[in-house]
């Protein structure tokens, strides 16, 4: 059912698909990012396709791979029942250049998809009417969800109060609970002996 | 169940202390624990189980504390509910800046309390780094029987004007009973 949708894609982006496969179910078409707009266009126009529902859009950092950032986006079908996932490889290594056209003039969903792409990956979505952050705060500096963006970094809005043991974390005292916090179970985890491990 | 074998209060630094010395006080706070008009901050899950209590089953009017104000000129005591991320941090410090004395801070939930389960870029670890904060109901959410544990908790400090945080704990703790045998040890130190 859904093989028939990407041999249409096929079809008609003939020389941009980069690869297509059925995985658990799920058809998937990887197209080169300059034919983005127009895939859209298409998905959504073509009777065969007649993808009313743009169900999600987001990004995934590969930051091994050049091109670094995997834009991906979930369609489906309401009257035929079909469903679809296009991805597009955006981004140099170091995090710039992630430039894509914006979707947000075909479904109106792809308009706060896309500006929590931009506030997590920093994904530039050309053409996007108002690309700002939508969950995170102005002030705040970097894109979090890239792998880059150190996990245990926060950048506080109000400065911590003044006040001793600020970092014992309650309703614990000194002395009780588990250590919370990424730094010191990794820790944990390569400083583990043979004790630790006798259960 | 139902035997008191752990003290249900264990008592952090003191920041500080205070003693009503004089009847009228004592007086005086009677009448504040048992009118306090509480400003519900809710921000999440634990809110859901902030309604439970404030339903007829575990009703928390009958201990006075009847009264939501959503204004925090009006309110004495401020209910954390929920997570409070970085960006709700500067609207959590403006209300409590904005009640009058005498106020107290109630952080309802472990994400109130110490972050959680979150340790990210987005999650206050704990609403004490922002404001001062008087008891802790720790819970993912606490159950309703918690959190009356905990107002009945700060009555009891608010009578002897005890301003140091505290926090509520289960009053029979399953863990601390070895002949269960419900939690393996990892390290025999931690016995």
């Amino acid at each position: 059912m859904a093989q028939k949708l990407i041999e249409l894609v096929r079809n008609e982006f003939s020389d941009s698909v980069l690869d297509s496969y059925s995985q658990h179910g799920d058809e998937t078409v990887v197209i080169e990012p300059e034919s983005w707009l127009a895939l859209g266009k298409f998905l959504r126009d073509d009777p065969g396709c007649d993808m009313a529902l743009l169900v999600d859009l987001t990004a995934v950092d590969y930051p091994q791979k050049t091109p670094r950032f995997e834009v991906v986006a979930h369609l489906a079908s309401l009257r035929l029942g079909h469903r679809l996932r296009a991805k597009a490889a955006v981004g140099a290594t170091d995090g710039t250049g992630a430039q894509i056209d914006s979707w947000s003039g075909l479904w109106g969903s792809a308009n706060w998809a896309e500006r929590e792409c931009f506030d997590m990956f920093g994904v530039d979505f050309r053409g996007h009417p108002d690309l700002r952050r939508i969950l995170l705060y102005p002030e705040f500096v970097g894109h979090p969800l890239r792998k880059d963006y150190p996990a245990d970094r926060i950048q506080p809005l109000v400065a911590f109060r003044d006040a001793e043991n600020i970092e014992k974390l309650p309703p614990f005292g000194p002395s009780e609970g588990m250590s919370f916090g990424r730094k010191t179970h990794d820790q944990w985890l390569t400083n583990r002996d043979a004790a630790d491990d006798d259960l | 169940m139902g035997q008191l074998i752990n003290p249900t209060t264990t008592v952090l630094d003191p920041a500080e202390t205070g003693f009503f010395t004089t009847r009228l006080e004592s007086i005086l706070a009677w009448a504040q624990k048992y009118s306090l008009f509480m400003y519900p901050f809710v921000t999440a899950c634990c809110g859901m189980e902030f309604m439970a209590v404030s339903g007829p089953r575990y009703d928390f009017a009958r201990f006075g504390s009847e009264a939501p104000r959503s204004s925090p000129r009006q309110s004495d005591l401020l209910w954390v509910v929920g997570t409070i991320s970085q960006r709700q941090a500067p609207i959590l410090r403006r209300i409590y800046e904005q009640m009058a004395e005498p106020r107290w801070v109630l952080a309802f939930g472990t994400c109130a309390s110490s972050g959680g389960f979150y340790d990210n870029y987005t999650t206050v670890a704990g609403i004490d780094k922002i404001i001062p904060c008087d008891v802790y109901i720790p819970g993912c959410p606490p159950r309703p029987e918690a959190v009356l544990d905990g107002l009945m908790l700060l009555q009891d400090k608010i009578q002897s004007g005890d301003r140091r945080p505290s926090v509520v704990k289960p009053r029979f703790d399953p863990v601390t009973d070895p002949t269960l045998g419900l939690v393996q040890l990892r390290r025999p130190s931690q016995a």
